[in-house]
């Protein structure tokens, strides 16, 4: 394990930077912050300080509180966006890679129909619909997501479903749910890790980017993308929480996008580009 | 180009936007509550009599089949509803705030794919571990900034450092050109920041790919200089795959625009769709939503066709 990461320095690097934010967040209840919510008026606006040590917003709330519990929100809403998105997206890829036919072309044109609406301007048609608020907002990355798990997906399970070792399976008359479980599901894994961790940084940016829009996440909760669009409008008097706020986000995507970057280069040294 | 892959691509055109059509229709009528009555706007007393009767006029009490027939048909002829709040057609409304998206948007796409190229050929030529490890810092850092995060602090910087220039909003080019302008700088950089790290990084792997090829080792050999072995030999074969980027790119500007002119303050179709959800302003929503996606896969389709031509083989 050691001689694993010492030979993959960036992967290790990726993997700490991504586990500390997110072990971060998972404590941020327990690890003696300021309560996110209250507010103390008298202490509004103010910069880095030893009691605040990022500051104060303009309610006088803290504002390292508030983007611990922000990665928590943020963390929280795109990891059950993309595991749906992953389980809906990835069955219908493989289902469709592994049966062709007419239940391949359905799909596969569905998906491109979905595919074929910019990512930003669906979800916000999803929130139109569902009304704002960030289980909206999760939702509708899950349904924008969805079609792209698909296409990922499909690709390289054809290239499984056309190999040797699935075709000895059905000559020996396996069923269909063992072929897909035992053959198809584990050889797909890596390329399921890689892209679910660059997809859950693109994720994050949007999520930060609907809850600024106000479509995401509603006052009073802890949010990085309303932090900053509540930010925007105290800037000149206290450029603190924004910049802060959008630190955070990029730190949490450049994480994620490292990991499934460096990720990519080690599980599968066939897909790295020449570089 | 061959007749039947124009065909066989046109008929693929048609089926995306039957499909876009068919959803964009749907979301107004999956919205939960009664959309009537909302339709009926906030200064008419609710009637049952009121409900039925703009039911009948706007077409809710057909078949489903019979109002998407009756919708689309509509929006063939240019005619893509009323909203609710002013009365305007809503094209007249989308009409009237397209042209800063427009600007915006492709004003991002040549700052950033023509920045891109020059910036990839650059870092083609850097080499070694540390370049690698710089670029590929530098190119992820590039696509996961946030760009309205961007935005912000280029505009607070501007007002620190330089109090009288007005960084916010928009006037029409027609009317000051300059003023036009200057006022785009901030958000096409927001903008295109995340798409020039992504195609000059493609550039680069691009043209390293290409460097690594026969031809180039003969165009060396008979003494072809540095520039025009990059420029002519490599990168002639590295822009195929730029430009399908640059295609699915637009996609992503369309999406970001909406955010960036929220934050520049620039009236254009993202500040009109997100007031028109604050409003429940439905059929604006819509009609906003199905242009813009219209666009987005007319854009693609013609990045395709262009890809044809450029590469013949992908057409065969």
């Amino acid at each position: 394990m050691t001689a694993f990461l010492s030979r993959n320095k960036l992967l290790a690097f990726a993997a700490a930077f991504v586990a500390l934010q997110v072990l971060l967040a998972v404590f941020a209840p327990i690890v003696g912050l300021q309560d996110p919510y209250a507010q103390v008026m008298v202490q509004r606006m103010k910069g880095p300080n030893l009691v605040n040590l990022l500051g104060t917003d303009q309610l006088g709330r803290d504002v390292l509180a508030r983007i611990l519990y922000g990665y928590r929100t943020s963390l929280t809403t795109c990891v059950i966006a993309v595991a749906l998105a992953l389980a809906a997206g990835g069955t219908l890829g493989m289902l469709a890679a592994y049966y062709r036919g007419w239940f391949d072309r359905v799909t596969m044109r569905i998906m491109d129909v979905l595919f074929a609406f910019p990512i930003l301007l669906l979800a916000i048609g999803v929130i139109a619909v569902l009304g704002p608020s960030i289980w909206s907002a999760a939702i509708a990355i899950a349904i924008v997501y969805t079609p792209i798990f698909a296409r990922l997906l499909r690709g390289p399970a054809l290239v499984i479903c056309e190999s040797e070792y699935v075709n000895g399976a059905r000559a020996i008359g396996a069923s269909d749910a063992r072929i897909i479980f035992l053959h198809l599901l584990p050889n797909l894994a890596s390329v399921v890790l890689v892209q679910t961790s660059l997809l859950l940084s693109a994720a994050i940016l949007v999520e930060a980017s609907l809850s600024f829009l106000g479509l995401g996440a509603q006052p009073p909760i802890p949010s990085l993308g309303l932090m900053l669009s509540e930010g925007r409008n105290f800037l000149l008097l206290s450029p603190w929480p924004a910049m802060f706020a959008g630190f955070a986000i990029l730190f949490l995507s450049f994480g994620f996008n490292l990991l499934g970057d460096a990720l990519r280069d080690t599980l599968d040294p066939r897909l790295r580009t020449q570089e | 180009m061959p007749l039947r892959f124009l065909a066989s691509r046109i008929v693929d055109l048609l089926i995306v936007l039957f499909g876009v059509s068919i959803i964009v229709f749907l979301m107004i009528r999956l919205i939960p509550g009664d959309a009537v009555a909302i339709m009926l706007g906030a200064n008419t007393e609710i009637t049952p009599e009121r409900i039925a009767e703009l039911e009948a006029r706007v077409g809710l009490d057909k078949p489903v089949l019979v109002q998407y027939g009756h919708w689309i048909w509509g929006v063939l002829q240019g005619n893509l509803g009323t909203s609710i709040w002013t009365g305007r057609p809503v094209a007249a409304e989308i009409g009237a705030q397209i042209w800063p998206t427009i600007e915006l948007t492709l004003l991002s796409i040549l700052f950033g794919a023509g920045l891109a190229i020059p910036l990839g050929a650059f870092m083609a030529e850097a080499r070694g571990k540390g370049a690698e490890v710089a670029v590929r810092i530098g190119a992820i850092a590039g696509l996961t900034i946030p760009s309205f995060w961007l935005g912000i602090v280029t505009i607070f910087l501007v007002s620190k450092l330089m109090p009288g220039v007005q960084a916010l909003g928009y006037v029409p080019f027609t009317q000051d050109p300059l003023g036009n302008l200057s006022r785009m700088i901030l958000p096409v950089i927001a903008l295109s920041l995340p798409m020039l790290a992504n195609l000059s990084r493609l550039v680069r792997s691009a043209m390293l790919d290409a460097l690594s090829q026969d031809y180039i080792r003969t165009a060396r050999a008979k003494g072809a200089g540095r520039r025009r072995i990059i420029y002519k030999h490599a990168l002639r074969n590295a822009l195929i795959p730029f430009i399908t980027s640059v295609g699915v790119s637009a996609g992503y500007l369309l999406g970001g625009a909406i955010v960036i002119e929220q934050v520049f303050a620039i009236p254009g179709l993202g500040r009109l769709v997100l007031g028109a959800i604050a409003e429940r302003n439905y059929p604006l929503v819509q009609a906003t939503i199905l242009v813009m996606t219209f666009a987005f896969v007319v854009v693609n389709f013609l990045v395709d066709l262009l890809y044809a031509v450029i590469d013949p083989r992908v057409s065969r």
